[in-house]
């Protein structure tokens, strides 16, 4: 402690690897998951899945195609009811937080949400407007940017490529400002650049606090913050 | 909020002007295909001008209902606005103002237009948009329930002209009874103020109906 106070460049250092021995056992548990079971159609999935994941981790959801990666993230941002078991965000049920808990969340699915219609600088506002963010054409160009997406970012989203449109719909990553970020496959169709971004942006995502859950069947191999691993089976 | 769905709408359908001309050139189509199929008949065709353009305005209103949410369903951009920090009854309601301006308004701005096909005198064409005007909004939010319930399903468009068209009869009683009491020479107000009342009605209970039906739609 004597020491952070002398110099401010150790002070973040220093901070940093605190959180990063001591985080698991200082970090708050934002998100509590108990006894969750899902049935889809006639199968069930998985049941009486217990999850507790406190601010700054990372957890991996693995597991072979059908067991339940997608329905589970479905099912923590609040899409799809769980038949059974409860999820709590910073100790308040999900169902009565309603709308409030969706402040929190930043869910970017299978199919991107990017309008092919509108410009990718559209698509970013609109969709943070509606999440009551305002984000202004120039910090909209910016973020655009930062995703490597220059020089492209007035052209109509049909006009993008598969992997640039989901550059687009990850962008609204650095703006969303949410704490829980639930990403499902969201390495598909992306360069080895935009996967080395989606990590750094999942990194500084943990060392603010946050959370990310990610359905994926590749390794992240982040280098901060505390990894759990889920696996899912069939 | 409820102004950046609005507009949201209103730039998509702007990008897709065919869509929207497409819903005007049938319900134009479709009114004027009685007079060439009757004939110059004056007195039969004043008589039937109510129904046929009511009822033109009932299919027409059918053709873009499909579109209302299942753009948005398959892009994945309706997950993200059923996430949205707020109420869903007013994404709902914000669609589907959209869709009244994009897809009814131009059927009231036009529907003079088709009038004067079945020899309407001119207070009777006053009388007919204003009935449009005020039974248009109906179309659209009870119509809004049937495309969320029949979101993703296959032959959808079928089914929602099987579910909804029933719930439009009001509507089409009130719209078209209050043009032929102008026809008549009577006063159109008691039809007016009924097709009012379930406009209103409509524009209470259906958000609602809309908003859960789309959850269950997304699961």
């Amino acid at each position: 402690m004597a020491e952070s106070e002398r110099s401010g460049a150790t002070e973040v250092d220093l901070s940093r690897v605190i959180s990063y021995i001591f985080g698991p056992v200082v970090a708050p548990t934002l998100l509590e998951v108990s006894k969750l079971g899902c049935v889809r159609g006639d199968r069930r999935l998985f049941s009486g899945l217990d999850l507790s994941i406190r601010a700054g981790t990372f957890l991996q959801v693995t597991g072979p195609n059908g067991s339940g990666k997608t329905s589970l993230l479905r099912i923590l941002c609040g899409l799809l009811a769980p038949v059974e078991g409860q999820i709590k965000w910073q100790g308040e049920n999900i169902r009565s937080l309603a709308e409030d808990y969706f402040t929190s969340v930043t869910y970017l699915g299978h199919r991107h949400g990017v309008k092919d219609e509108l410009t990718a600088v559209e698509n970013l506002r609109i969709s943070n407007a509606l999440n009551g963010i305002v984000v202004s054409k120039e910090r909209a160009r910016e973020v655009l940017g930062r995703m490597g997406l220059a020089g492209r970012e007035s052209l109509p989203a049909r006009l993008l490529s598969e992997g640039q449109r989901r550059r687009v719909a990850l962008a609204r990553l650095l703006t969303c400002n949410t704490k829980l970020w639930l990403l499902d496959e969201v390495m598909t169709s992306l360069d080895k650049g935009a996967m080395a971004l989606v990590r750094s942006l999942i990194e500084e995502h943990l060392a603010g606090g946050g959370i990310a859950i990610v359905a994926t069947h590749q390794d992240l191999e982040l280098a901060t913050g505390s990894s759990q691993r889920l696996e899912l089976a069939t | 909020m409820l102004r950046w769905i609005v507009w949201r709408d209103l730039t998509l359908a702007w990008r897709r002007r065919a869509d929207m001309l497409s819903t005007v050139f049938f319900f134009v189509i479709v009114v004027s295909l009685f007079p060439l199929g009757i004939g110059p008949e004056t007195q039969l065709l004043r008589s039937i001008a109510p129904g046929v353009v009511w009822v033109a305005a009932l299919l027409a209103s059918m053709l873009s209902l499909g579109r209302l949410f299942a753009n948005d369903y398959q892009d994945g951009t309706l997950e993200q606005l059923l996430l949205t920090p707020q109420p869903l009854f007013m994404v709902v309601l914000g669609k589907v103002l959209a869709h009244w301006i994009v897809s009814e308004i131009p059927l009231v701005l036009i529907a003079p237009l088709v009038g004067l096909q079945f020899d309407l005198p001119r207070e009777t064409l006053a009388i007919l948009v204003l009935s449009l005007l005020v039974g248009t909004p109906v179309l659209s939010l009870i119509g809004s329930v049937g495309a969320a319930l029949t979101l993703g399903l296959r032959g959808g468009g079928v089914l929602i002209s099987i579910l909804v068209l029933p719930l439009y009869i009001p509507a089409l009683i009130f719209g078209a009874g209050a043009v032929e009491a102008s026809i008549m020479g009577t006063t159109p107000a008691p039809h007016l103020y009924l097709l009012g009342a379930f406009a209103i009605v409509s524009l209470i209970f259906s958000p609602w109906a809309t908003a859960a039906a789309l959850r269950i739609s997304v699961e």
